[in-house]
């Protein structure tokens, strides 16, 4: 998986989304594997389905979160992480659901990585 | 915010004391590191009726946690997250903590412990803790003789 779902940490990537004010920090994530997919658990608190951006952009995913402030004077925290993906993974076939201020993303693998079992006939 | 008194020096001294606080339950409760490191601890702020109190709580759900306030400003917030099972699958990253979570904050004023408003929402639970009649404050009239 090492090169299935790398994290990317340039600095021009983490300071590039538009619009961004605040401070803007790294969520804290999982990444399970199963024969299937990766799945990615994000923890984003604070973080409502119509301030989630995720991206995929030349092989690159871009999970980004802006955390509305309670009041005026907190600052808005801006969640973000970029991982480059490989061509293991289906990206149109990518899907994300949010609750409890948890995210969760689905990366199905392409049909050919997916392990098959072959069964073996009587010669 | 007029009332927003978070940068008074007594808020700030409160804020020290509740961070000393937690850090001593930690030590003495065997908690792990790891639970009591999860979200960013308890943040409190007043105005002229209220106490209000917001901590971080992603993926815990309102049937595994537990508010009390005692002694008329010690709010105690408990909760339980559990691990993602997934039988068959691999672990790559393991960061977000799981396990049981035990925060406990003394408030700058005491509270109506009858009266509070509890609401979860995207994982933020968010507190609102009207200020108990003595800790409001009291307009005194003067008498002209």
């Amino acid at each position: 998986m090492a090169d299935t779902l790398k994290e990317v940490n340039d600095k021009d990537t983490l300071t590039r989304h538009e619009g961004d004010e605040g401070v803007t920090i790294s969520p804290r994530i999982d990444i399970l594997e199963t024969d299937e997919e990766l799945l990615l658990f994000a923890d984003v608190p604070g973080v409502g389905p119509d301030d989630l951006d995720i991206r995929f952009e030349n092989g690159e995913l871009t999970l980004h979160g802006r955390r509305s402030s309670p009041h005026e004077d907190r600052v808005v925290t801006n969640y973000q992480r970029v991982f480059s993906v490989s061509r293991e993974v289906a990206s149109d076939k990518i899907s994300a659901s949010l609750k409890e201020g948890v995210l969760t993303l689905h990366l199905p693998k392409v049909e050919a990585v997916r392990p098959r079992r072959i069964s073996v006939h009587n010669g | 915010m007029f009332f927003d008194n978070r940068r008074d020096p007594m808020t700030v001294l409160w804020g020290d004391l509740n961070r000393l606080q937690n850090e001593m339950t930690r030590l003495f409760s065997g908690e792990t590191p790891r639970a009591s490191r999860s979200g960013s601890g308890i943040t409190v702020w007043t105005d002229e009726t209220n106490v209000y109190a917001e901590t971080d709580l992603p993926g815990v759900l309102a049937d595994k946690l537990d508010v009390t306030v005692k002694e008329g400003n010690i709010l105690t917030i408990q909760a339980e997250r559990e691990a993602p099972s997934h039988a068959d699958a691999v672990w790559h990253r393991q960061e977000r903590p799981f396990g049981k979570l035990h925060r406990v904050v003394t408030l700058p004023v005491m509270v109506d412990a009858d009266r509070v408003e509890a609401v979860l929402k995207n994982g933020v639970l968010r507190l609102t803790l009207p200020k108990s009649a003595s800790a409001q404050p009291h307009k005194i009239t003067i008498k002209s003789e």
